[in-house]
């Protein structure tokens, strides 16, 4: 789960990670007042808030002269959507409006906190370039990032703050603070069962503090249950209509911007789904996972979802029944095209628990739904009836 | 022969719940010798002929039980994990989705260093055609046979698994190693078990977007595994930085594209199939029968 950068300061904060002074304006008329305290009458950051990265580039991060001009720079920003690399063309509507002050920056750096998967611990990544994408600088110049592993028994230990104080040419001095900072995003991280944390860029101010200028962080979803306070930070505005829906019904759902819609059990076999309609000349216009333990009302929602999006011209059910019996899924599809009145062309394959029974409700239905065998031969037909890949 | 689970392999279910129960059913219809069961409450009951203990402990004392599958709701799954391996479990398969990964990652460090091999979470489980099926993969796709098959994914394996059948290839064992970022068992240790098993003839791995285990076990087959490798990859077409359903699942940086992971198997010999339509005519192909 993600959350906004304001949320994530306010957290980091709470650990104790040095963050500039801000306010969060919501409508318009509050954005000089706001500006006014944070800025004491200086220079004011105003801050889209929005679930992507590259707000910076598309104009989203500007700064004021003063609070008067703040209030015009954040006029022309809240209620509208910004355009980044990362938000589709469509972009995102500002709902939050992150006003700060501005601090007299020395350096830049970058600072990260995430979970090497294969040696199954946390793994803390710097560089002394700040504001950098870091995956560009790894493929670029991977000897700029410093990698150092977390023993989560221990935590980050005294060694590993002064060899990252070191690596970023920091004095002895700068070196106390550099602990005290990873400590606090340590215990932010493991305390808050998050995935990343970000700070990019980490700044040194001309009168020696590290302050965190951005933050990024990212939950896990399957610890939610135990972080009520975290799951609360959910903006469903910032989710599209049908993935809120679907996840309302327990359905993993990714929307994409292809012609045919997919649905099907398990996720690793929904991929696949998805490549193999890719590969047949079409294009995918969903992930959609319907799970393991489906039931027939299920079934009818993720239709509901599919129909719901503009340009499926044609739906390729692919299940392979295990815990889901095909017979299930049978009459789930064939209630749901009834009831919907399905008009783009339906192909359906069945495979596995009770495929024989299945196969037969579908044919008994009347429907005109075009069965297929192998998953192959049901993407042909799908991409074939749906016109191709346009 | 096999790997991790044969005829003889003595099975206790953690979490006899509605799931536990109805999965265990489908084990002891297929001749999985299910000895005991831990449920709280409920000890000294039992269910199906199965006695029920309060402790995993207990049941392996009174039957000798040398593997679990565990069905405990996600809160509880790395409580239930350590207790099988302190238990003396030899195998312990995690069936339980949505486990947090901070907890798998304190079980991961828990059980470093100890004989206890775990395998998921999130994961349809392992099954030795014929001998013994601990999990939930529907039993009748599977042939007894010499074909090894490990995968991230729970119905993509059955496809896999499926096709293999219908050309004619039975299966040695197959393991479902789970869609989770930090697991048990990966790749690279499934294929050492393989490599050491003579009934296995050649390995069917499937692969997903996210992380490097492809790129990993790429290497592991470069330089050590010498037999016949087929593969296929999830999420060609996935786009970066979305969930693909599995937690494990999702693209950050280029080591977690499908392409990258395709191209590193293929360095290492591997047959890797496009399609995953083609994964049992390309072993077909790959052995020349």
């Amino acid at each position: 789960m993600k959350i906004h950068e304001f949320q994530a300061k306010k957290i980091l904060a709470e650990f104790g990670v040095p963050v500039p002074r801000g306010a969060v304006a919501r409508k318009i008329e509050e954005i000089e007042r706001l500006a006014e305290e944070v800025s004491s009458g200086g220079k004011v950051v105003v801050k889209a808030q929005v679930h992507a990265g590259g707000r910076g580039k598309a104009g989203g991060v500007k700064v004021a002269q003063n609070a008067s001009e703040a209030l015009q720079v954040g006029a022309r920003l809240l209620g509208k959507p910004l355009v980044t690399h990362q938000t589709g063309p469509e972009g995102k509507v500002v709902h939050q409006l992150l006003l700060e002050e501005v601090l007299p920056i020395k350096r830049e750096f970058y600072l990260s906190l995430l979970l090497d998967r294969e040696r199954a611990c946390p793994l803390v990544l710097a560089s002394a370039e700040g504001g950098v994408e870091i995956e560009q600088l790894a493929a670029r110049s991977p000897e700029k990032i410093g990698r150092w592993h977390i023993n989560p028994l221990l935590g980050p230990m005294p060694y590993q703050a002064r060899q990252l104080a070191a690596f970023w040419g920091l004095d002895k001095k700068a070196a106390a603070e550099v602990q005290r900072l990873l400590q606090a995003l340590y215990q932010a991280f493991w305390q808050k069962d998050a995935t990343l944390v970000e700070i990019n860029p980490l700044v040194l101010t001309e009168d020696g503090r590290l302050i965190a200028l951005d933050a990024k962080m990212n939950f896990d979803d399957n610890a939610l249950f135990r972080q009520p306070q975290v799951a609360e930070l959910r903006d469903p505005s910032e989710e599209h209509p049908l993935e809120v829906k679907a996840a309302s019904y327990d359905l993993s759902y990714i929307r994409l911007d292809g012609n045919i819609g997919c649905m099907v059990n398990g996720a690793g076999l929904a991929m696949a789904t998805m490549d193999i309609i890719l590969l047949c000349g079409g294009r995918p216009a969903n992930f959609l996972d319907v799970g393991g333990g489906t039931d027939a009302k299920r079934v009818a929602a993720a239709f509901e979802i599919l129909l719901a999006q503009p340009g499926v011209k044609a739906v390729l059910v692919n299940i392979f029944g295990g815990i889901v019996r095909c017979d299930t899924i049978a009459e789930g599809i064939v209630t749901a095209a009834r009831n919907m009145k399905v008009e783009v062309p339906l192909v359906v394959r069945l495979q596995g628990t009770l495929v024989d029974k299945g196969r037969e409700i579908l044919a008994a239905s009347g429907l005109p739904i075009t069965s297929a065998e192998g998953m192959e031969e049901a993407a042909r037909k799908a991409v074939e009836l749906a016109g191709g890949g346009k | 022969m096999s790997i991790l689970v044969n005829k003889d392999t003595k099975v206790v279910i953690q979490g006899l719940g509605s799931a536990g129960k109805f999965h265990a059913q489908t084990m002891l219809d297929y001749g999985t010798r299910l000895v005991a069961a831990v449920h709280p409450g409920k000890a000294g009951e039992s269910w199906q002929n199965v006695p029920i203990f309060e402790s995993v402990r207990e049941a392996v004392e009174k039957t000798g039980a040398d593997a679990s599958c565990i069905f405990v709701p996600a809160a509880g799954a790395a409580d239930a994990i350590l207790e099988a391996a302190d238990a003396g479990i030899r195998l312990v398969v995690c069936i339980t989705e949505g486990v947090p990964v901070l907890d798998m990652l304190k079980v991961k460090h828990a059980l470093a260093g100890r004989s206890t091999l775990l395998v998921g979470p999130n994961c349809p489980g392992v099954i030795t055609p014929g001998q013994c099926k601990l999990g939930i993969m529907p039993a009748p796709i599977h042939r007894p046979g010499t074909i090894g098959v490990i995968s991230r994914s729970g119905t993509l394996t059955y496809e896999a698994v499926d096709q293999l059948t219908r050309e004619g290839f039975g299966q040695s064992t197959c393991i479902g190693i789970g869609g989770d970022p930090i697991k048990g068992l990966d790749f690279v240790d499934c294929l050492k078990l393989f490599a050491a098993d003579p009934g296995t003839e050649a390995v069917v791995l499937i692969g997903e977007i996210g992380g490097r285990a492809e790129q990993e076990a790429a290497e592991f087959i470069a330089h050590e595994f010498k037999k016949p490798v087929v593969a296929f990859i999830a999420g060609a077409s996935a786009p970066e930085g979305k969930r693909m359903g599995h937690a494990g699942a999702i693209i950050e940086g280029s080591a977690g594209k499908a392409e990258s992971k395709i191209r590193a198997l293929e360095a290492a010999g591997v047959a890797v199939c496009r399609s995953p339509a083609h994964i049992g005519r390309t072993m077909k192909q790959r052995l020349g029968r």
